[in-house]
């Protein structure tokens, strides 16, 4: 039993020490990291308020970006972070009448890509590139860009810690919201921006095609699991941050590509999540239930 | 004193106009039904009460004052109600978020706000309603949840935009029931719209009827007649009376009921 186990503890020991033998294996731990727990918390929101289409389209909107500062010698962060924030803000003024249209968020999101590709066109020595756009390249990450993405978080959750009340407000019970003073396009404009900072954050990782495995899968898995606020946002960060982790890992040792792997946990996480039986709620009197739903 | 006061009022949305220089003043502590054919303007009227609709022309009082958007004294129930998605959230935590909700920061939930908003479910009968999940609950266990919500900042005003919606026969009458008694008990004003008269009839003080760009502010008597509701509904309209219920009939149709019917099949409207 005790020999079973040091074996045990010693081969974990050999896998960890093996694989942070390498630095950009620190480096992709770090940033990845930073990136899940920010995505868990951001997109806990935007599937709150049935959002996560809008923010799709802010991540294919950064694409377009991302090749666009390729094109004029920038760093594809800040192109990133400059077209989906300007284009969240956008979204936000707009309001209702394009935040939640899915016809015009298509139609932008279908553009952008088209821009994105005329971009590459003309700057051919980005090619190589796109691909760690399109579906990210955590191993690839340095100092730097560590240090970036930690800015770009502190400034993301700082800026949610502020909107949060009238945004659970605002999200939940628009209309009383409203009547009871909550400025919903400036909150809704905010919140717009900040998913916008997220989305670039979560591209670094997982490229804009693939966004969704952290801002939706872990966020959509912990409203079902969980009753409460700050236990369902402690938990949508934590599956965020085992999904990158355990990918991490997997892909080190498989080969495979790190994206696809944080891909299908995102994808198993959710599905258990769905497929769990509900829990019975012994709170509820059945009598009083029963009434209600005849009529 | 009064404590709603229409003073020529017209009220537009878009292009269309829902009322025409209508004036009409609501005492403190009365119980008013608002009654109306459908886009007769009852949302809109409730909507310019609370300060997020201003008239194009006239002067609206609430308290004595120009209406703005926030007022504490104002305790509201929306008609169209967001579905929540997938939240499990409970009911406590849902109503919750109403308490000074419009502030910036964090959202924290104080003792003290537990135990009002437990004292509020307890004075309608809905105190089970605080640890199930929303989405769990049948309509009428939502409503009775709004309900209380709206009663949670001890409003002197109750503005209630169809809170019969989705309530059957039974719960109608329990929501009516609690409303009535805190209306009395706690002189507050009440604005409670409905698509059918009867089942305020015994409750409400005075009737507010809408319609063709008018209201009509009296006792259901003087103002449930032919005569009346002919010109608010633009139509000739039979008022018959029987055995203290009243029935709405144009061309011997039941105005009311179809009303009713046409509104479930549509969902909600605006």
């Amino acid at each position: 039993m005790s020999s079973e186990l040091i074996t045990f503890t010693t081969i974990i020991k050999a896998i960890i020490t093996d694989m942070f033998s390498y630095a950009f294996m620190d480096n992709a731990f770090a940033a990845a990291a930073i990136t899940a727990v920010v995505s868990g918390i951001v997109g806990y929101f935007l599937v709150m308020r049935g959002q996560t289409f809008a923010g799709h389209a802010l991540s294919h909107i950064g694409f377009a970006g991302a090749t666009g500062a390729g094109l004029i010698g920038l760093a594809p962060l800040w192109g990133l972070v400059a077209f989906t924030v300007a284009a969240g803000i956008s979204m936000g003024l707009l309001g209702e009448r394009i935040s939640n249209r899915d016809v015009a968020i298509g139609m932008t999101l279908a553009l952008a890509l088209g821009f994105g590709l005329l971009f590459l066109h003309y700057y051919t020595a980005f090619a190589t590139q796109a691909t760690a756009v399109l579906f990210g390249n955590v191993l690839a990450v340095d100092r730097p860009t560590i240090l970036i993405l930690l800015f770009l978080s502190t400034v993301t959750l700082v800026a949610l810690a502020a909107i949060m009340r009238p945004l659970i407000f605002s999200s939940l019970q628009p209309e009383l919201a409203e009547a009871k003073g909550v400025p919903l396009r400036l909150v809704s404009t905010v919140f717009l921006a900040i998913v916008a900072l997220a989305v670039s954050e979560c591209a670094q990782i997982v490229g804009v095609l693939l966004v969704f495995t952290l801002m939706v899968g872990p966020p959509a898995a912990a409203q079902r699991l969980t009753g409460t606020l700050w236990s369902g946002l402690l938990l949508s960060a934590v599956l965020a941050l085992a999904e990158v982790w355990i990918g991490l890992v997997a892909a080190f040792y498989t080969d495979w590509p790190v994206s696809f792997c944080i891909a299908v946990l995102s994808a198993l996480i959710y599905l258990a999540a769905v497929l769990r039986p509900a829990p019975v709620s012994n709170l509820s009197p059945a009598g009083d239930a029963g009434i209600e739903r005849r009529s | 004193m009064s404590v709603i006061d229409f003073d020529r009022v017209s009220l537009t949305v878009g292009e269309r106009i829902v009322l025409s220089e209508a004036s009409f003043s609501i005492a403190q502590g009365e119980f008013i039904g608002v009654l109306g054919p459908n886009g007769a303007g009852k949302t809109t009227l409730m909507r310019s009460v609370l300060g997020l609709l201003q008239p194009t022309s006239g002067q609206i009082s609430v308290f004595g004052e120009r209406p703005e958007r926030g007022d504490s004294r104002i305790g509201y129930l929306p008609q169209v109600r967001t579905v929540v998605p997938d939240l499990r959230v409970r009911g406590m935590d849902f109503i919750a978020t109403s308490l000074n909700g419009e502030r910036w920061g964090l959202p924290c939930l104080r003792l003290a706000d537990r135990k009002r908003i437990d004292e509020t479910l307890a004075d309608i009968g809905a105190r089970h309603l605080a640890e199930r999940p929303l989405n769990e609950m049948s309509g009428g266990e939502r409503q009775r949840l709004l309900l209380a919500q709206a009663l949670l900042g001890k409003p002197q005003l109750l503005v209630l935009d169809e809170p019969l919606i989705s309530l059957d026969a039974r719960h109608q009458e329990v929501a009516i029931d609690v409303v009535r008694k805190i209306c009395r008990k706690l002189k507050i004003t009440v604005l409670f719209s409905a698509h059918e008269l009867n089942q305020l009839m015994g409750s409400i003080d005075r009737v507010l009827y809408l319609g063709n760009q008018q209201a009509v502010l009296g006792r259901t008597e003087d103002v449930v007649t032919g005569p009346v509701l002919s010109k608010l509904y633009g139509a000739d309209i039979q008022v018959i009376r029987a055995e203290g219920h009243v029935f709405v009939m144009s061309r011997g149709r039941d105005v009311e009921r179809v009303d009713h019917l046409h509104n479930d099949h549509q969902g909600h409207h605006h």
